[in-house]
């Protein structure tokens, strides 16, 4: 599972809190690199701000840890200008949804050819658990101490309605589906936008009552429906569970692409 | 061989950049940049190059150091209210010592004020408008010639010294229609490779790194975090931080006279005007009127770093007079290094004075 040749030894120890998913995801997304036999001197990580966007420091590549919100803006510079080059971009639900949302969707809308995994936690994680725009109505964060208030956004429904090719959720519970899911976005040309739900027990958990990691863990897994079995549910008439979430491949389709090396 | 064109100033400028080996442009639209953007992307796809129209001007600037790092030659243009949203990410360019070139076609401001009418209300802005401390390059064309030859200049002191460089024109220069003497080869200076063995962001003795674009196998980690030589993060340690962010400053001071780039006229004057961009024109035709050798004219092309020294080049000066069009940015610079008395002859309103106001103060100063 693990790609050892790929991290930068001289890195470690990392940053990540004890318990924290991020770390799973960096896993798998270097799983998938490795089974499309990408080569580290052609792959290029690039990610924007936050704990999610400390992933690439970590991988021995070229790699560009850029501006809040922005990273996909700098993929594209670096899709467009070298389509040779393979782009992978780590984000996380408030760099992407909240200060990044106009890339977001304009890239999907470009479909520039680059894998984009979003570690999505539902909290500001590195500056200390407030809400984000995926904080799930209801719950506590530094910001929302009364419970948050707004709906959240369905990043992976964003992504579909905006035009990228490749679209599909899991968590960090679903290690071999999220790896599968990474090599299935990487073999299609244009953007795949894989949102990996993950624990973040020190920020959103520990606000939440799910401070332990098994439980944070289980509560996603439990709260995970396979798109086939909400579309058969819908298909009947019955209800779907309230506070589910659909998992699986949301949407492979071949719209045209931009910065597909030919 | 060389070729005559009579063209605008903004599609000189796009001239420029082609011939400077530029391959890709991001840009938004705004007034009055927006004829670069258009040729760029007429004429970009045709020289083997990407044009991409990005969603904002945070995205523009962000696409573009992403393509920088690839090792292209890469720009963007826009106007004042465009350039304070890359603020944030040319500090980025700084930190990172990403080589790229932004134009500003600079109009009437705050805000969205004269966005037909010309201006020099960024020139400070293009200095110190992101935040933290830095250094970067600013050149001031003022004739369509200019927009030529300065932007492709600008690519080369942008490699150079690895830093963001600046075109600071506006909307009278990127407007006006000129000839224009367009070279068939322009000899073009890339950065300096990253040597074997050395880390991405050890500088030698000129403070500036080699570098090594994407896909050269080096691995390099690029962050705007305060960072060690190799590149990793050092964000708590002072000696990294005040290390790191001197020898950005550094880098580019300690080069002011190797950047510099002005003209003389009168060196023996008693009064001496200080100008860059469109003013200058009317002070040449001021001159032309009234040839004078106790005037002189010290017309700046390089605003950033500031050459001080090019004002002891005048040794009998009394008084310097500067006209400018905004409410006196330059000014202090010139102020702060001189001892005679510097007169501010601030215009806003989006036109350039005539000879009649210029010639009004300077009677009364002479």
């Amino acid at each position: 599972m693990i790609a050892p040749d790929w991290f930068r030894d001289d890195r470690l120890p990392h940053i990540y809190c004890t318990g924290c998913g991020n770390g799973t995801i960096i896993n798998c997304t270097l799983a998938g690199v490795e089974e499309m036999g990408w080569k580290r001197n052609e792959t290029v990580f690039v990610s924007g701000i936050g704990c999610s966007s400390r992933a690439p420091g970590y991988i021995l590549t070229d790699s560009l840890h850029t501006t809040h919100g922005r990273a996909l803006a700098f993929a594209t510079g670096v899709k467009m200008a070298r389509p040779d080059l393979h782009v992978v971009v780590f984000t996380g639900d408030g760099d992407l949804a909240a200060i990044g949302g106009n890339h977001f969707i304009h890239a999907c809308r470009r479909n520039v050819d680059m894998t984009v995994v979003c570690m999505n936690n539902h909290i500001y994680g590195m500056t200390g658990g407030q809400g984000s725009p995926t904080t799930p109505p209801g719950a506590i964060s530094t910001t929302t101490p009364y419970g948050m208030s707004e709906p959240a956004f369905d990043l992976a429904e964003l992504a579909v309605a905006a035009g990228a090719n490749y679209v599909a959720r899991w968590t960090s519970y679903h290690v071999k589906e999220l790896t599968k899911a990474v090599v299935a976005g990487m073999q299609t040309p244009g953007l795949a936008f894989i949102e990996a739900r993950t624990q973040c027990p020190t920020n959103y958990g520990r606000h939440n009552k799910l401070r332990s990691v098994p439980a944070m863990i289980e509560h996603l897994r439990s709260h995970a429906m396979l798109v086939a079995k909400r579309d058969r549910l819908v298909a009947e008439g019955k209800p779907v569970p309230e506070g589910t979430f659909t998992v699986g491949e949301l949407v492979r389709r071949s719209r045209p692409a931009m910065g597909v090396q030919r | 061989m060389s070729r005559t064109e009579f063209m605008q100033g903004n599609a000189a400028c796009a001239e420029g950049a082609l011939a400077a080996g530029c391959r890709f442009f991001g840009g938004y639209p705004i007034t009055p940049s927006t004829e670069i953007a258009e040729t760029m992307a007429r004429k970009l796809p045709k020289a083997g190059g990407v044009f991409i129209s990005m969603e904002d001007e945070l995205a523009s600037i962000a696409a573009v150091i992403g393509a920088a790092w690839t090792g292209v030659r890469a720009m963007t243009a826009t106007s004042g209210p465009g350039f304070s949203l890359m603020m944030e990410n040319i500090g980025y360019a700084a930190m990172t010592e990403t080589p790229c070139v932004v134009v500003n076609i600079q109009r009437g401001g705050p805000s969205t004020g004269q966005p037909t009418r010309a201006a020099q209300g960024d020139m400070l802005q293009c200095r110190f408008g992101s935040h933290g401390d830095y250094s970067t390059i600013a050149l001031t064309p003022n004739s369509v010639q200019e927009m030529f030859d300065l932007t492709a200049k600008a690519f080369d002191l942008a490699d150079r010294y690895r830093v963001p460089t600046f075109l600071m024109s506006d909307e009278i220069v990127g407007h006006m229609r000129e000839r224009v003497t367009i070279p068939d080869a322009v000899e073009v200076e890339r950065p300096r490779p990253l040597a074997e063995g050395a880390l991405p962001f050890e500088a030698g003795d000129d403070g500036t790194p080699g570098f090594a674009p994407f896909g050269s196998g080096r691995a390099v980690h690029v962050t705007g975090l305060t960072h060690d030589e190799r590149g990793y993060p050092d964000t708590t340690d002072p000696e990294a931080h005040d290390k790191l962010v001197r020898r950005l400053v550094a880098k580019i001071e300690s080069a002011r006279r190797d950047i510099a780039d002005y003209e003389v006229v009168n060196p023996d004057a008693e009064t001496v005007f200080v100008t860059y961009g469109p003013p200058s024109r009317t002070v040449e035709q001021v001159m032309r009127d009234r040839p004078d050798d106790s005037i002189g004219h010290l017309r700046l092309r390089v605003v950033w770093p500031f050459p001080e020294f090019a004002l002891k080049v005048f040794p009998n000066a009394r008084t310097f007079l500067m006209p400018e069009l905004n409410m006196g940015q330059m000014v202090r610079e010139v102020q702060r290094h001189v001892d005679q008395p510097v007169i501010s002859i601030p215009k806003i309103g989006g036109e350039l004075h005539t000879p009649a106001e210029l010639v009004r103060v300077l009677e009364a100063y002479r």
